[in-house]
């Protein structure tokens, strides 16, 4: 016990003497020259498979992530996305119609437009010969609508696939009470003055009391932040670690932002508002801001806040994929290779957060890859807490052997390849278009700094996870 | 073991002293050498805060013992002299307990009444020291807090506990025959009101975390944690003491204040009871209740009532006396006596003696979808057996399933469970018409109609589809387990399985043994059962088993009483009066009269003139008016749905005119009807240990008192025997034998027990 909290003890000087160290890093062209010098050691020169197409992702683009409530709270959601969909269009150039088929991700739906995907590329004007579907998976939405494109292209059934998500939390779906609903639908069926009478006579005034979305999960009834807050406890975390992994991710977003690295944002006109350019959520404060703060889920001595966590977000992104040879001829230079990928559930009360530490080793192993060879690592940042929990479960043999039945720990990411361009702490997280910015991030991360392979993974409600290789498009 | 884990207790202290604060060092070492004697207590040092660790050597709970004790006091006054400690943590480092209560064995080793308020008094006195400690104590629960376990809790100063299902406070003190002896009659009408004080004083309920939080019983709640770097049940209790320490440093800092904010409705509660005539309003109103509840056969809850009113009425000094004193009255009652033998026996009865089977019961076939069939199902699946429920009509298994949906469900109306959780287990029952999946079954439990034949046509049915290792058990109130065996090809692994209705409620779980019948199937029924959550006794195979076969003389007794013209309500008010919880008229309408006279018959053969008495033509007359009891909606009484008062059937009137026998005026007194039923039922039991049906009286009382509705305050048959005195009831047998004869000669060992006094079923 004691020997324990030393430990924690130790630790925290120690990552917060890293982290001072890491905000005033310079961006040196060392990091460079330390990946190029790995890839030459990798387990594998290519995951190139035979017989299998190569799928490449040509480019892709984002609308600026907002804090929901700002410039886009009078949107819909298909405006986004298509904000992000002609974005995408100008940037890659693209003939509408060589594109087969969009997939959008989305997780809390706008009942009128249940189908984004076909509202939102009707509207930006792609052939309404094209057919679109939306997929919803939580947070790893845009996830799932990029690995259904490539299994689309794998099995020869397209070639050329928009893959996309988007959130709109400034408006959702408030609906009338389910016994409301009940009257009024009898209501509808009722014929005569007589019947109709009847139903209204029905009626109480706890009928008008309003039904929110769930904001917890359905299995458990348990918010994710209060499961967060959990998985940090379990973890052993504490409230000042969350405090700097947060504070690292919003100062390396900003050094991000003001070098011009998120070069996925494409500017966007909203109508009757000025042109939004750029994130609007980072925010790098001070640990002592940061301390102020009471906790958010788990009151009054819980260790999750507003500033560790990530916060409600408005965005739309949008990525094209082609197979390598139709992107080839066509003219391209893709950006990257989407390899091997894996989905995972697991536990929804007590591992809800835990997705990224079970698919990790599982899409390694199928890639035949390690820890080490991976130069750029993406993982979707829920809370700061979430992420530490995961780093420490990854570098745990008896989490390990006890709950993931493998004989030894995968190991934790090394942090000078983490999310060094922010997260969804900093950059904000559109639950459905989160996937895209972490393949975008990753590739352009891969691009800029000379690595050969990235591996992006999230967690997502439902206790799910998810995971994928980029590899880096040779120059 | 003690030893290792003292020294494993010293290694830690030191370490934690030379590693956080070097100030420490200098503690002397006098005190570090007792520290080797300390078995129950293991006591560290965090920064400012004293962290007080329970944890009783060899044994899965930890118990308020006299040792404990010492210990606790021990380490209190170290922490109150020493000047760098600024506040105490008290928790429990046992899994699943906090403190489950006194030590029984401390009090049932006082033979006075004086000393068990020695004790009291020693309790209260520490208890009050620790509610006026200076430094704030915080107690850490986790896991069951009740009795002595509560009453130290509330001492303290700030109650943290985990939100845990296994984290419940409670006072079940009057249970047992006993009150709340260490402060808890005088700290919780305060803590929470005088209401829901004595709601848990004289129901001796258990409080989950989330209500005992809004109650203002806890502080604060912790959530249970998940896997981390090492197991769940650990880390959460490090977290919880991590808490903890964070509120005694508030606390001691003064940045906390243990005083919560009361509620509109709370606050004008408490206005309303600071008025005397409401006071005694409420304490007259629950005495009122309580009287009407025990009709005055159990003396505990009238104290409680009464220590309460004093201590509010009268100060706390006179309060913490009155505790103690009829503390000590009341742990010498015949009543507590028997009340503490049924939970000895009861602990005894969740344990399976026969040991852990060879292949666990995985997939379970219940053949029948009833009333018992589907409530076996449902306790089956609700832990989590996958659970076959075949019938043969799909009417049928549609009842029977909405039954255990039923069941589930009314839990979600409760909030015991979540709909999700609820939607799990049911998904853990199939409902079926055919024998498929059979193949893979581990055991069978068969609860068709009671009839030999058809019981033999399914064992037969089912034997051909069943895998070999397979136990097919018997659900029969009265066919014996041997006959129904005849026709199996292997019955060694042919064994009853005796549920109660309705099965989710009743506790008991009567298993019977043929001379066939292996261990291992014994073992695996045994097992079963404990899963389904049952308190379990073990029989002999023989007509009736044990419940039934006591049951039958005391019924045939009923309608004879009925036929000397004692009405039903009557009837009903003396043996409720008596102490049963059901009365004896209504029984039978709840059984069913079919049943009742079906099993009459039956037993009537096997065992002549014993079962003799009332005459079965009445049963037969009521069957053929349709008058079943609760299942026809008519029996004794008529019942409606929705409608509580049950009115008399007026149509029995001519039935029991019918058969009118005159009434013998000196056996036919209120008393003497109550001692003709239960002397009946009790030397009909005590024959059944003399033959070996039974194994032990343990066994005995807990089937009297779970399965039949014995009254508990009696402690059930063989309990009632040694604390009433064997030969005053042979003397009222006697009596009863000269009027009625053969039915109520004593068997051999109740007549060997009246002669001799020392000889007693409890030594």
């Amino acid at each position: 016990m004691t020997s324990l909290l030393t430990y924690t003890f130790k630790n925290l000087r120690n990552t917060s003497k890293w982290a001072l160290r890491f905000c005033v890093r310079p961006l040196s062209s060392s990091s460079q020259v330390q990946a190029a010098a790995a890839s030459q050691t990798k387990s594998k020169k290519t995951l190139a498979k035979p017989n299998i197409r190569n799928i490449v992702v040509v480019d892709g683009v984002r609308t600026p992530f907002l804090l929901s409530g700002t410039s886009y709270k009078d949107l819909m959601p298909h405006d986004l996305a298509r904000a992000a969909l002609s974005g995408l269009l100008h940037r890659t150039s693209v003939p509408k119609d060589v594109v087969d088929y969009i997939i959008f991700g989305t997780v809390i739906q706008e009942v009128k437009t249940s189908n984004v995907a076909r509202e939102a590329a009707l509207g930006a004007g792609f052939s309404d010969k094209t057919p679109a579907h939306t997929v919803t998976m939580a947070c790893i939405s845009s996830n799932q609508a990029m690995t259904t494109a490539v299994g689309l292209i794998a099995s020869g059934q397209c070639d050329v696939v928009v893959a996309g998500g988007v959130e709109l939390m400034s408006d959702i779906p408030i609906r009338h009470s389910r016994k409301m609903r009940k009257m009024m639908l009898d209501l509808n069926k009722a014929k005569t003055l007589a019947q109709r009478l009847s139903v209204i006579s029905k009626f109480r005034l706890n009928f008008l009391s309003p039904e929110l979305p769930a904001v917890s999960e359905f299995s458990t009834s348990e918010t994710m932040g209060h499961s967060a807050d959990r998985l940090a406890a379990a973890f052993a975390i504490s409230r000042e670690e969350q405090d700097e992994y947060a504070l690292r991710s919003h100062s390396l977003a900003k050094r991000a932002q003001d070098e011009g690295l998120l070069s996925d944002v494409v500017p966007f006109k909203v109508p009757g508002r000025d042109t939004v350019t750029q994130d609007n959520g980072i925010r790098p404060s001070s640990l002592d801001q940061m301390a102020k703060l009471k906790p958010a889920f788990i009151k009054p001595y819980g260790t999750v806040t507003a500033a560790n966590s990530s916060f409600l977000t408005d965005g739309a992104s949008a990525v094209l994929i082609m197979a390598e040879e139709k992107a080839l001829a066509m003219g391209y230079k893709p950006k990257a290779y989407l390899r091997d990928f894996m989905y995972v559930s697991q536990d929804p009360k007590d591992q809800l957060l835990l997705g990224p530490t079970y698919a990790t080793p599982k899409v390694l192993e199928k890639a035949g890859l390690t820890m080490n060879d991976i130069d750029a690592f993406e993982f979707h940042e829920a809370f700061s807490g979430q992420i530490l929990a995961n780093l420490k479960a990854m570098d745990s043999d008896w989490f390990a052997q006890n709950y993931m039945g493998r004989k030894a720990k995968v190991g934790s990411p090394p942090l000078e390849k983490f999310n060094t361009w922010g997260g969804s702490l900093s950059l904000g997280h559109p639950f459905g278009a989160t996937g895209c910015r972490l393949v975008m991030a990753a590739a352009n991360r891969l691009r800029k700094e000379g690595g050969q392979y990235g591996l992006v993974a999230a967690c997502a409600a439902g206790g799910q996870g998810h995971a994928m290789i980029v590899e880096a498009y040779p120059k | 073991m003690v030893a290792s884990r003292a020294i494993g207790s010293l290694s830690r202290f030191t370490a934690s002293r030379t590693l956080r604060c070097s100030g420490y060092i200098c503690r002397s070492f006098t005190r570090a050498s007792a520290l080797l004697t300390r078995t129950h207590i293991n006591y560290g040092v965090k920064g400012d805060v004293a962290v007080i660790r329970i944890n009783s050597p060899n044994s899965k709970v930890n118990t308020l013992s006299q040792e404990l004790h010492s210990e606790f006091m021990e380490v209190m006054n170290e922490v109150w002299s020493s000047s760098q400690i600024r506040s105490a943590v008290l928790i429990s480092t046992k899994p699943g307990c906090f403190i489950a209560g006194a030590d029984l064995n401390m009090l049932n080793a006082c033979t006075t009444s004086q000393e068990v308020t020695q004790i009291s008094q020693e309790a209260q006195k520490m208890f009050e020291k620790l509610e006026k400690s200076t430094k704030p104590v915080v107690a850490a629960i986790n896991g069951s807090c009740l009795g002595g376990g509560l009453e130290l809790a509330i001492s303290c100063q700030y109650r943290i506990a985990t939100k845990d299902k296994k984290t419940v406070l409670g006072s079940p003190e009057v249970l047992l025959g006993i009150l709340p002896g260490a402060g808890a009659t005088q700290r919780l009408p305060k803590m929470v009101g005088i209401p829901a004080a004595f709601d848990m004083m004289l129901t001796g309920r258990s409080i989950r975390a989330d209500r005992a939080k809004k109650m203002g019983l806890v502080d604060q709640l912790v959530e249970p944690l998940g896997p981390g770097v090492k197991p769940p049940e650990e880390r959460t209790i490090e977290y919880l003491e991590e808490v903890a320490i964070t509120f005694a440093k508030g606390l001691a800092d003064k940045k906390i204040t243990p005083k919560r904010d009361k509620g509109l409705v709370e606050k004008m509660t408490s206005y309303a009871l600071s008025i005397p005539f409401v006071r005694q309003q409420i304490y007259k109103k629950v005495e009122e209740k309580v009287r009407k509840q025990t009709k005055g056969l159990y003396p505990a809850p009238l104290k409680i009532i009464d220590v309460v009113k004093t201590g509010i009425e009268q100060g706390s000094n006179a309060g913490y006396l009155s505790e103690s004193q009829r503390f000590g009255e009341l742990a010498m009652t015949k009543e507590s006596k028997a009340l503490m033998g049924l939970y000895r026996g009861q602990t005894q009865c969740k344990k399976n003696k026969f040991g852990a089977p060879q292949k666990e019961v995985k997939q379970l076939a219940v053949l029948g979808a009833g009333l018992m069939g589907a409530g076996i199902a449902q306790v089956s699946v609700d832990k989590g057996l996958q659970t076959i429920l075949k019938d043969t009509t799909l009417p049928a298994l549609g009842r029977g399933q909405q039954q255990v949906f039923k069941g589930l469900n009314d839990k979600v109306k409760k909030k015991t469970l979540t709909s999700f959780e609820r939607d799990a287990m049911f998904s853990n029952l199939i409902g079926q018409l055919d024998y498929r999946g059979f193949e893979k079954a581990d055991m069978v439990i068969e609860a068709v109609f009671e009839d030999l034949s058809l019981k033999h046509r399914v064992l037969k049915e089912t034997e051909a589809v069943i895998p070999d290792h397979c136990v097919f058990a018997s659900n029969t109130s009265a066919l014996p387990i041997g006959e129904i065996a005849t026709v199996s090809k292997r019955p060694e692994k042919v064994i009853g399985m005796h549920y109660f209705s309705p099965v989710d409620k009743m506790q008991l779980l009567e298993i019977i043994t043929t001379e066939k019948t292996s261990k291992d199937t014994t073992a695996s029924a045994v097992d079963v059962g404990l899963r389904q959550g049952k308190v379990i006794i073990v029989v002999k195979d023989g007509p009736g088993f044990y419940t039934t076969r006591c049951l039958t003389p005391m019924m045939s007794e009923v309608i004879r009483i009925l036929q000397e013209g004692v009405g039903p309500k009557k009837l009903d008010s003396l043996t409720t009066s008596f102490g049963f919880p059901v009365g004896a008229a209504t029984l039978v309408d709840e059984v069913g009269v079919d049943v009742a006279k079906h099993v009459a018959e039956n037993l009537g053969k096997e065992f002549g003139e014993r079962f003799a008495g009332g005459s079965l033509e009445m049963l037969q007359q009521m069957i053929s008016k349709g008058f079943l009891g609760r299942k026809s909606g008519k029996g004794f009484y008529i019942y409606q749905e929705g409608v509580k008062n049950k009115n008399l059937n007026s149509d029995m009137d001519s039935i029991l005119a019918s058969l009118k026998m005159p009434s013998q005026p000196d056996v036919s007194s209120d008393e003497d009807i109550q001692y003709r039923l239960v002397t009946r039922f009790v030397n009909e039991a005590i024959l059944c240990l003399q033959e070996g049906v039974l194994a032990t009286p343990t066994e005995g009382d807990i089937g009297a008192v779970f399965g039949l509705g014995f009254p508990p305050c009696l402690g059930g048959p063989f309990h009632f025997v040694d604390l009433y005195g064997a030969q005053k009831i042979v003397d009222r047998l006697r009596k009863y034998e000269a009027a009625y004869g053969k039915q109520f000669t004593p068997c051999q060992l109740l007549v060997d027990h009246a002669n001799n006094p020392n000889k007693k079923f409890y030594q």
